[in-house]
């Protein structure tokens, strides 16, 4: 029942894109985002869909794959559609009751809402086609000059790849326990408000007693191979950048650059 | 007939690169009042299986029949046939919530809709039924034991009193004396209130003495279902599947290829020892 969230799902196969090095691809990924917020015209969200659709057939990933991932986020979308087409100012289409539909609004509800799908889509991308490690491995070195700053980097990073790891082992958890539970014949989706928050105590403390029990495992696990932070650890696969890494930090640039360009002149 | 599959498929993650068939046409009847055994190696199908028969997991093919009633047509009560059908699960520790022992036993009753006084008489008799002494009753769940809080666990799915109770592996991780408490308390259950045990095990030792028909699953077929003794003289085939006979049937099998007339069907240590002594009585030396 929970198999249904993508965001931060990694689906294995064999393809350009997973192959080049996490840090390209977050690069990427932000520069994607900032595009999107460059852009404005017609023009420009055209350009942005040719490269999104080039990256869904690079990546080798069903197209259902990164559908799904927008399910998580379907009420916000339809929440900010709302509000931009009824609350934005400008040049009534029709009113009804105290609300006024705008052209204005329209445009915008349309424009955020394409924003907010290219933006789930392209950071679906990332994490599917890159393993949470290799996400946070990158992050780490991408972010390690800021270790100067006294910044815990490397510990951030690590927690990070543990909340990661963390994710589908307590998922499995909790589904084991809610069927544990149903097969005491505990209803988990039926009643009103109160009666279903009610109904989740049978879940979440035993969920919660297993976490610390794990957290506790594995922080003595570490204490136990001498873990101590950051400083001179080493990594069994180092980062190194190929030369299809280069190429595609080119065409980053290029992207960038080419929105940059279509949002200062507005088409 | 109690519990029926038919011809029961289950694909998990169907249709993408994660797709794994845990159960191929699997066909299986349950009779009432048997102790039954299951045996499989881990990722063999075994915990798919067992989940089927009380309705947590639909089968993407085929049907599952309850007490001759399909339990996935469209007005079955799934709710009451989880309390007929009791599972409790591997670590069935992890699922203890409640504040004290009582209450927490007292869940399934309830949600079974009995009133307060006679979910608490249930959850008492199922309490002590797995050897929980009255005085633990107010005490908390989580201050007890491995073994103790794992009965609490089985109390907690004995109260809903259920017709078939399943347990999946449930001496995993506890010591030999706390092992054989728990399967000296399943056995009596089967023999004093009649209730049909299925057994989820990888203890050959474990089937063998206790349970009298024996299912093997393995890559998500059933290649084995009979007697102990029928599926252990079988030892060769499964070694192949990662399993094996219990030890003592090798050690007759080493006896008798060194010229004893022993009886190599004996799956037990009390039944080797009677063939070896009736074997030595006999004065039958070497050949």
């Amino acid at each position: 029942m929970f198999r249904e969230i993508t965001l931060g799902q990694y689906y294995p196969t064999d393809s350009i894109l997973h192959k080049l090095d996490p840090r390209v691809k977050f690069i990427g990924t932000i520069a994607f985002i900032i595009a999107l917020f460059l852009i404005k015209g017609p023009v420009g969200y055209g350009f942005a869909t040719v490269v999104l659709v080039i990256l869904i057939k690079l990546s080798k990933v069903p197209f259902r794959f990164m559908v799904k991932g927008m399910k998580a986020i379907a009420v916000i979308l339809v929440i900010t559609m709302l509000f931009n087409m009824f609350l934005t100012p400008g040049e009534p289409i029709f009113s009804f009751w105290i609300l006024t539909l705008t052209k204005e609004g329209l445009a915008t509800a349309v424009r955020m809402a394409v924003r907010l799908i290219y933006l789930v889509i392209g950071s679906s991308i990332m994490t599917l086609t890159t393993t949470p490690n290799q996400l946070t491995d990158g992050m780490e070195t991408l972010f390690s000059p800021l270790k100067k700053l006294h910044v815990p980097v490397h510990e951030i990073s690590m927690m990070m790849s543990i909340a990661l790891r963390f994710i589908p082992i307590l998922m499995e958890e909790t589904d084991k326990i809610m069927k544990a539970q149903i097969a005491r014949g505990a209803d988990f989706e039926s009643g009103n408000f109160i009666t279903r928050i009610k109904s989740m105590i049978p879940l979440l403390v035993p969920l919660f007693v297993s976490a610390f029990r794990r957290a506790n495992d594995l922080a003595m696990a570490m204490e136990a191979r001498c873990y101590h932070g950051g400083e001179g650890r080493t990594q069994m696969k180092p980062l190194i950048y190929a030369g299809r890494d280069r190429t595609a930090y080119f065409l980053i640039v290029l992207f960038f650059a080419a929105c940059i360009v279509l949002g200062i002149l507005g088409i | 007939m109690l519990i029926e599959l038919k011809d029961v498929s289950y694909i998990y993650s169907k249709d993408t690169v994660y797709e794994v068939r845990a159960l191929d046409h699997v066909d299986l009847a349950i009779e009432e009042g048997q102790f039954i055994g299951i045996i499989g190696h881990t990722g063999s199908g075994k915990s798919t299986l067992i989940q089927h028969m009380n309705g947590l997991m639909k089968p993407t093919e085929g049907r599952v029949l309850f007490e001759g009633q399909d339990i996935w047509a469209e007005k079955y009560n799934l709710k009451n046939l989880r309390t007929s059908v009791g599972l409790v699960f591997q670590y069935p520790e992890n699922q203890l919530f409640e504040t004290d022992v009582i209450t927490d036993v007292m869940f399934g009753p309830k949600n079974k809709g009995l009133p307060e006084a006679e979910a608490r008489a249930r959850a008492e008799e199922a309490l002590k039924s797995v050897g929980i002494p009255e005085k633990s009753f107010t005490t908390s769940p989580f201050e007890h034991s491995g073994g103790q809080k794992r009965r609490i666990a089985i109390a907690g799915v004995l109260a809903m009193d259920p017709k078939v109770l399943i347990l999946d592996e449930p001496t995993a991780g506890l010591d030999p004396q706390g092992r054989d408490e728990i399967l000296g308390e399943i056995r009596k259950l089967h023999r004093e209130r009649g209730i049909t045990i299925i057994l989820v095990t990888h203890s050959m030792e474990d089937v063998a003495e206790y349970a009298e028909r024996l299912i093997v699953v393995n890559d998500g077929k059933i290649p084995f279902d009979g007697t102990p003794k029928e599926v252990f003289s079988h030892y060769k085939e499964l070694e192949k599947m990662g399993l094996a006979a219990p030890e003592i049937t090798y050690v007759m099998h080493e006896l008798r290829d060194r010229g004893f007339p022993v009886d190599v069907t004996a799956s037990t240590v009390e039944e080797a020892k009677e063939s070896i002594l009736r074997d030595l009585k006999g004065g039958v030396r070497r050949v």
